[in-house]
């Protein structure tokens, strides 16, 4: 078995005041599609976050392969990233979204730049959208040009936040599709934070479930196994959307 | 329904009139064929009330429909928040005094981190945003030209016109063109055009930053391995500083022009004469003392509001409160930073 690609180990998050997880291990594979899953509150884009290295843990270790603890110190990107709600500079058109890591990183000429963005709006079926403002995409294609953005600068590792939710099913399933490709065909890593039951049984490969109540991780491994026979009524419970 | 709830509720208040001491209270439901939320919420509302007072309150009867909206109202018992301890004067200060220490504290870290980003900048002008640079000069500067000259016109105007009255009585109309043309530029077109600049640009800045903060997009930058002070924060700083000196020297000749006009309409002092003692009332040093302060002033409005608008959390409620903040930590900032000038100048006389 190959070196994971992210080894957390002990690690402790905190929101203000309240602690959220504590102690908490756990590894990512190569080539994984890692969920990270839990209720409202539970933690999870906290997680994310920390794991991206925006923000510092209270205590413990994230360690990338290759790249160490996570730092974004003014360095060219090694690891993608889509946010929740996409987060396009506004005053930016797709194209230069996506070009934006490429002119600030790279001394590449512009017809090669303007080439490369064309392949990555491609990618993620974006063609003649180069020009339109952020504003003027939908929830569904702003959310496709973040991901195009995020893969700009070829990452093996890719880090999104919630990148089905306030889509419909369709478009839902669209990205699902999208994600479940870059994974299978370009080898990505992909980490992800959602709580759409759909996605996390379509792509995910391996999960674990953040717990509020025991500011713990409560169930690790695959989803639908954990959804088909998991011991714990905590688990059952997550997988069968009962409340509470 | 909604609108005989009213008198609704004022009958049961009086039905609950707390001399009656009951110890038991039965709601009869049985002729009640719907009921709709408000009726729900004064029932619950009743029997909350009654329970305060260790009375038992029962529903009996109802159909399914009506049992099964009052068990969904009333399912959930919301937790009573603690009742918060009012606060001493003492207290407030305390919190006050505190909430302002860390505010100067931040502003100086703040302050402390742009001046190594602006550094790296002269270390590294590649890596200078060079296109919000200029983007800044068009925005706070050309663009607010037309406001910067009416305002300071009519500063020059008025300040001449109130003169205008006492500098007769005394047959000094001259000396009109050395109160506006030494007030104009050593003080008030500085501070006017700073203070016009606040309120567009800096405002502008606060909400610009702050909304970007909110949206995640601040973050992204830095995903993309951009240092959001060097990024944002270092074009808008140079960027104002290096075009409010022109915005004030624009400022001071309209000034001055204002007061010129109220010289020859009511003071009978002509152009020539006005132009004349002005050469001999202004010296380089007091138009140059304005363009110094004007650096200092639109530096501290972009760097507060950037501040503010960086330390933005809560979505649009957050981005008002700091643009807001921004605004008048700035205003509160040029004045202490005229004082001082003022002070410095006088010591060092200059």
């Amino acid at each position: 078995m190959s070196e994971p690609l992210i080894v957390v180990s002990g690690l402790s998050l905190a929101w203000g005041s309240r602690i959220l997880l504590r102690e908490a291990s756990f590894e990512v594979e190569r080539g994984d599609v890692f969920v990270i899953l839990g209720g409202s509150g539970s933690g999870k884009s906290t997680l994310l976050r920390h794991l991206i290295g925006l923000e510092t843990p209270r205590a413990g270790r994230i360690e990338i392969a290759g790249i160490g603890a996570p730092h974004l110190d003014g360095s060219a990107p090694e690891y993608g990233v889509m946010f929740q709600s996409g987060a396009l500079f506004s005053s930016l058109s797709v194209a230069e979204n996506v070009a934006f890591a490429l002119h600030e990183w790279t001394d590449l000429p512009p017809a090669a730049i303007s080439a490369i963005v064309k392949a990555k709006l491609a990618l993620v079926g974006l063609e003649g959208a180069e020009e339109k403002l952020p504003s003027e995409l939908s929830g569904g294609m702003k959310k496709r040009a973040a991901i195009a953005r995020a893969m700009a600068f070829e990452p093996n590792l890719l880090f999104l936040d919630e990148p089905s939710a306030g889509l419909d099913p369709i478009n839902a399933a669209e990205l699902d599709e999208l994600i479940a490709v870059l994974n299978r065909v370009l080898g990505l890593t992909v980490v992800m934070v959602t709580h759409e039951l759909a996605s996390i049984l379509r792509i995910g490969k391996n999960c674990i479930l953040l717990d509020p109540e025991s500011q713990s991780i409560i169930a690790r491994g695959d989803p639908r196994q954990l959804a088909a026979a998991s011991p714990d009524p905590r688990v059952r419970q997550f997988f069968a959307r009962e409340a509470g | 329904m909604l609108e005989q709830a009213p008198a609704l509720w004022k009958r049961v208040g009086e039905a609950l009139d707390p001399v009656l001491r009951p110890e038991q209270v039965r709601v009869d439901l049985s002729r009640v064929e719907a009921i709709d939320g408000a009726c729900v919420a004064l029932l619950v509302h009743l029997q909350s009330t009654l329970a305060r007072r260790r009375v038992r309150c029962e529903f009996e009867g109802g159909n399914p429909e009506v049992r099964g909206l009052l068990a969904l109202y009333s399912r959930r018992r919301l937790r009573r928040r603690p009742r918060r301890r009012p606060r001493s004067v003492l207290e407030q200060v305390g919190e006050g005094t505190a909430a302002v220490f860390a505010a100067v504290r931040d502003g100086l870290a703040f302050f402390g981190e742009l001046l190594r980003e602006v550094l790296h900048a002269l270390k590294n002008p590649r890596s200078l945003n060079s296109r919000d640079i200029a983007l800044t000069m068009e925005r706070a500067g050309a663009d607010a030209l037309p406001i910067v000259l009416l305002i300071n016109f009519l500063i020059g105007f008025v300040m001449a016109y109130q003169s205008a009255v006492q500098l007769r009585q005394f047959g000094a109309n001259i000396f009109v063109v050395d109160l506006v043309g030494v007030a104009i530029t050593r003080e008030l077109g500085p501070l006017m055009t700073a203070i016009i600049v606040c309120g567009r640009s800096g405002a502008a800045f606060s909400a610009e930053l702050g909304t970007m903060k909110v949206s995640e997009e601040v973050d992204a930058l830095r995903t993309l391995g951009i240092v959001p002070l060097r990024y944002l924060v270092v074009p808008r700083v140079c960027g104002l500083a290096l075009v409010a000196p022109f915005l004030t020297l624009f400022a001071d000749g309209v000034g001055i022009a204002g007061g010129a006009v109220v010289a020859a309409t009511r003071l009978e002092v002509t152009p020539t004469a006005f132009l004349t003692e002005l050469r001999h009332a202004v010296q380089p040093w007091d138009v140059g003392s304005g363009l110094l302060k004007s650096v200092f002033f639109s530096a501290a409005i972009a760097l507060i509001a950037c501040q503010q608008g960086l330390a933005t959390s809560g979505g649009a409620e957050g981005v008002g409160r700091r643009t807001t903040g921004a605004v008048v930590a700035t205003l509160f900032s040029l004045i202490l930073l005229d004082a001082l000038f003022t002070v410095v100048f006088g010591v060092l006389g200059l």
